[in-house]
């Protein structure tokens, strides 16, 4: 049952070609727009010593996520609850909760699919490394990951209607991109501003995979802060959450 | 007597300190279409609500197929049906993914292939829901209303924004519906539409219930008189209607006779005409609908 529902929530998703669009496309041509430039995959000195390409990669994963969990998937969940799909899965015997969890799985899968392709398209076209600490790297794309989606179910939650929904999800997106440094990058920052990114979500989740992708320690405040932001939000979003 | 599969007994439900239902109570029969008629903010939907056990009630009782429907939700849920007022889909989904995920919800489901074809889905199977005329997504309603093997479904406000011959299909569907076995709860606004598909109605009306019972008692309960009028062949000797029961009154106009009365008094003036072999021609009643019934019941008409 659960099964036929993230099959269902999955072809709808790519049916309507925005997701694939955003998982995929987007990141990708950031990453070839950035990656062809002339010497672009030389250690750059206003990044920190990353490449320009390595560092588009990273980039591309972090507004990969943002995408998803900010903007799609608020977007979707407050269609449903204004179009009574959800309410009308409250009146079968299954609970509504796993449509819900259908769309973190769909969302989830369409950002580690983003997370591989830019990996391999990046190896394959530029040369770029792969993370010198995997393991690191894997930990801190899943706790920006789940933050993210932790905070789109609270904005799901919180917006009344899906015009709010998506409003109130640019809200956060935008913003959200420019602390990650994607306007400006983070190395490039003053450092007070340096700080104020370390404490956003996908501030700490950008650093922290550049981190593990140059195999430099990755702070664990960093990871904690994800940790905390995914925790406050899923329960916030669990009490807040209307059917209706 | 039949078995009874709904016990509704003095619901109250406040939103806000204001009354939605006040003492609501009403019971529905197996294999009957049971209508729930009223105008808009009259508490229908709240009152199927609590039944379905979408919602909790302040105060009263239910049962449904003798399960309490906030209690025993999950196991109620299998055994019912439910098309609501909103959508309900996904723009983007096909017809038959539609049907196979809420299939996929119930532990006995119908056969998709069967369902389709008893609903003239066939065809539609491959069509987004969005791109469906009003009257398509009617019947993929019921059909997903139907999918789990319910005894008892529940369709609101079905015919709203059809068209007059949509309408009348949906009607079919309805009746087919409760020949297949299913006890059929109507939530409507529609007078013409209850009164053409109900066995018994109950007319909710600021969340108190003003009457139940069938269409034709609502009508004759509702009182008041109303006429009949015919031509008689040969000359009519008046004493013969005029001692008839529920008849107020016998007029000549020119060469035809006008009898007003209350009650089904046409039906017995009808019989008296037979049995003394009177040949009448120009027979008209002036029959009384629901909406007079309504008028008289609260006092106003309903708006739509």
């Amino acid at each position: 049952m659960l099964g036929r529902i993230i099959a269902v929530e999955f072809r709808l998703r790519m049916r309507e070609l925005l997701t694939p669009l955003f998982a995929l496309a987007l990141p990708l041509a950031l990453l070839f727009g950035f990656g062809l430039v002339p010497g672009a995959d030389r250690p750059a000195e206003g990044l920190g010593g990353q490449a320009l390409t390595e560092y588009m990669a990273a980039l591309g994963i972090a507004v990969a996520f943002a995408i998803l969990a900010l903007m799609m998937m608020p977007g979707v969940l407050s269609d449903y609850r204004e179009k009574g799909v959800l309410r009308r899965m409250r009146a079968t015997p299954v609970r509504p909760s796993a449509l819900l969890l259908a769309q973190l799985v769909v969302n989830a899968g369409a950002a580690l699919v983003s997370v591989a392709t830019l990996l391999a398209v990046g190896t394959a076209v530029f040369g770029t490394a792969l993370p010198r600490d995997p393991a690191a790297f894997a930990a801190a794309a899943l706790l920006c990951l789940g933050a993210l989606l932790a905070i789109g179910a609270l904005v799901t939650a919180v917006s009344p209607s899906a015009r709010a929904g998506n409003a109130l999800g640019s809200l956060l997106f935008f913003p959200s991109l420019f602390f990650a440094g994607v306007y400006l990058p983070y190395d490039k920052m003053p450092g007070p501003l340096q700080r104020v990114c370390d404490l956003t979500p996908l501030g700490a989740g950008l650093r922290a995979m550049r981190d593990a992708w140059m195999g430099h320690d990755v702070r664990i405040s960093q990871l904690a802060i994800m940790a905390l932001y995914g925790l406050v939000a899923t329960v916030a979003a669990a009490r807040l959450f209307r059917w209706e | 007597m039949r078995h009874t599969v709904i016990e509704v007994e003095d619901l109250g439900k406040r939103y806000g300190g204001r009354p939605v239902l006040d003492g609501v109570s009403f019971t529905v029969a197996e294999g009957e279409i049971f209508g729930i008629l009223g105008p808009n903010g009259a508490g229908k939907t709240t009152a199927v609500e609590c039944v379905e056990g979408l919602r909790v009630p302040d105060t009263g009782t239910v049962r449904v197929l003798g399960m309490d429907p906030h209690a025993q939700g999950d196991r109620l849920r299998e055994r019912i049906g439910v098309q609501l007022q909103e959508t309900g889909l996904p723009g983007s989904i096909r017809v038959g993914e539609a049907l196979e995920l809420y299939s996929s919800f119930y532990r006995e489901p119908r056969d998709l292939p069967g369902l389709l074809a008893e609903w003239g889905l066939e065809d539609k199977r491959n069509v987004r829901y969005s791109k469906l005329s009003g009257g398509w997504r009617q019947r993929v309603h019921i059909a997903l209303a139907l999918v789990g093997r319910p005894r008892v479904a529940f369709l609101d406000e079905l015919t709203t924004g059809l068209d007059p011959q949509a309408r009348r299909d949906t009607w079919r569907l309805i009746r087919r519906v409760r020949e297949s076995g299913v006890t059929v709860v109507l939530i409507s606004h529609f007078m013409d539409e209850v009164e053409e598909l109900c066995d018994r109605v109950t007319v909710l009306d600021g969340g108190r219930v003003r009457a139940t019972g069938t269409p034709a008692e609502l009508i004759a309960r509702a009182g008041g008189e109303h006429r009949m009028s015919f031509r008689p062949v040969d000359d009519l000797d008046p004493s013969l209607v005029t001692s008839l029961p529920g008849v107020t009154g016998v007029e000549r106009d020119g060469r035809r006779v006008v009898v007003t009365g209350t009650g089904d008094f046409a039906t017995a003036v009808t019989a008296a005409l037979a049995r003394d072999h009177v040949l009448v021609a120009e027979l008209r009643i002036d029959r009384r609908t629901l909406d007079d019934a309504y008028l008289a019941l609260t006092g106003r008409p309903l708006e739509v």
